[in-house]
């Protein structure tokens, strides 16, 4: 029940996202979709792990591929999809936390935020670059496929 | 096939620019133009391209041309058109002075999402994301309006004042005393959901993303600047939510 319920939420975060980026009409509804599959992937490997780390580096990577297969699809750049689909992982939560320890004087803890959302940063970097390659990969072994007599 | 050289890097030069404006990577510019100028026989043409300005040579015999870059938004849209544009003239569906009218009407009248629009949608956006982040319902009402009036801020600001640093600043100053007058009046109860949700409209999302995927790619230069825009902004959000929690 709970995966319905954050599924339409992402969906309709990751629209809403589309709309404030101006993406094309027609893609608004794609984007959603690869928000919401980058989100449950995100929360079934947070719930399974308890690791925030890996859990972005799943989500970074399903979102990356989706919007390969989309921009494949449509012929558009793959960017229009993946980035409204990225926003929800960005460790917003706990940039913000780093910083209200901060103010509130506490340097230890914020340091131990800083460098969570800084790994979070980094994993959710290495999943959209490991699904670039292997895509990319795929691509040229189906090409090498086809031109072989 | 003697066409106009001219004609050729001036559209490179202006599809290149047309989507580094609107926030493409750069190595997807860098590609489009290097397409195009093949297409219409130009195949010694180089480019090198930064977030704030592109440097195209098209042979040993034409001028390099320098285009400077002064304004980067987000609009994805505009991306979507362009590089439609290089797909039809690479495939030879239109011919090169059809292209660059095309590309010049983009440059003119770009349709984007009314301003409200854009506003409400930023509102859903927040208030979708307290949720995510496991908010209260009787918070929602709040991010909205924090979400909606700090999105309204940021992009006004940045069209007037032309310094995205300040507009970022404002906008999470006021989505904070927002937030705060709302928990402290008892209509909201979690103070840092709040800030949080209604954040994320002006989070650097498309820069990060772009930022890593520009150094992977081999162009440290826009990497490390967009890179360095991106940090400067999330920074500036920080900064403006601090400075309401401190006072």
């Amino acid at each position: 029940m709970i995966y319905v319920a954050q599924g339409i939420l992402s969906f309709i975060a990751a629209a809403a996202f589309g709309i404030v980026f101006n993406a094309p009409k027609k893609s608004l509804f794609y984007c959603g979709i690869v928000g919401t599959t980058g989100w449950i992937v995100y929360m079934y490997v947070n719930q399974m792990n308890q690791d925030q780390v890996s859990a972005s580096f799943a989500g970074a990577f399903t979102v990356a591929f989706v919007s390969h297969i989309m921009s494949k699809k449509f012929k558009m750049p793959m960017i229009i999809f993946s980035v409204a689909g990225i926003i929800p992982l960005v460790p917003g939560g706990t940039a913000y936390n780093a910083m209200r320890s901060v103010v509130e004087k506490n340097y230890p803890l914020a340091l131990e935020y800083a460098s969570l959302a800084l790994l979070i940063s980094g994993s959710i970097a290495m999943g959209l670059v490991f699904a670039e390659i292997i895509t990319q990969l795929w691509t040229k072994a189906i090409v090498k496929l086809k031109t072989k007599p | 096939m003697a066409a106009d050289y001219e004609l050729v890097v001036e559209s490179c030069l202006l599809a290149g620019r047309l989507m580094m404006e609107s926030g493409a990577e750069t190595y997807r510019a860098e590609d489009t133009m290097d397409r195009m100028a093949i297409s219409q026989e130009l195949t010694q043409s180089q480019s090198f391209v930064t977030p704030t300005g592109i440097i195209f040579s098209g042979n040993k015999n034409l001028p390099t041309r320098l285009v400077r870059i002064n304004a980067r938004t987000t609009d994805l849209g505009k991306i979507a058109s362009v590089n439609n544009i290089s797909r039809k003239l690479a495939f030879g569906d239109i011919t090169i002075e059809e292209a660059y009218s095309e590309l010049k009407q983009i440059e003119d009248e770009h349709e984007t999402y009314p301003f409200w629009i854009q506003i409400v949608a930023a509102a859903i956006a927040s208030g979708a994301f307290l949720l995510l982040f496991s908010g209260k319902l009787l918070d929602v009402p709040t991010a909205l309006i924090a979400g909606g009036i700090g999105y309204a801020v940021s992009d006004r600001l940045e069209v007037r004042t032309r310094v995205k640093f300040f507009a970022e600043f404002f906008a999470a100053f006021i989505v904070t005393v927002i937030a705060t007058i709302s928990v402290a009046s008892g209509l909201g109860s979690e103070l840092d959901k709040i800030i949080i949700g209604s954040v994320m409209p002006l989070v650097p999302g498309l820069l990060i993303t772009n930022a890593v995927r520009d150094l992977m790619a081999g162009s440290f230069v826009s990497g490390l600047s967009k890179g360095a825009e991106a940090f400067l902004t999330a920074f500036a959000i920080g900064a403006g939510v601090a400075l309401v929690l401190s006072l």
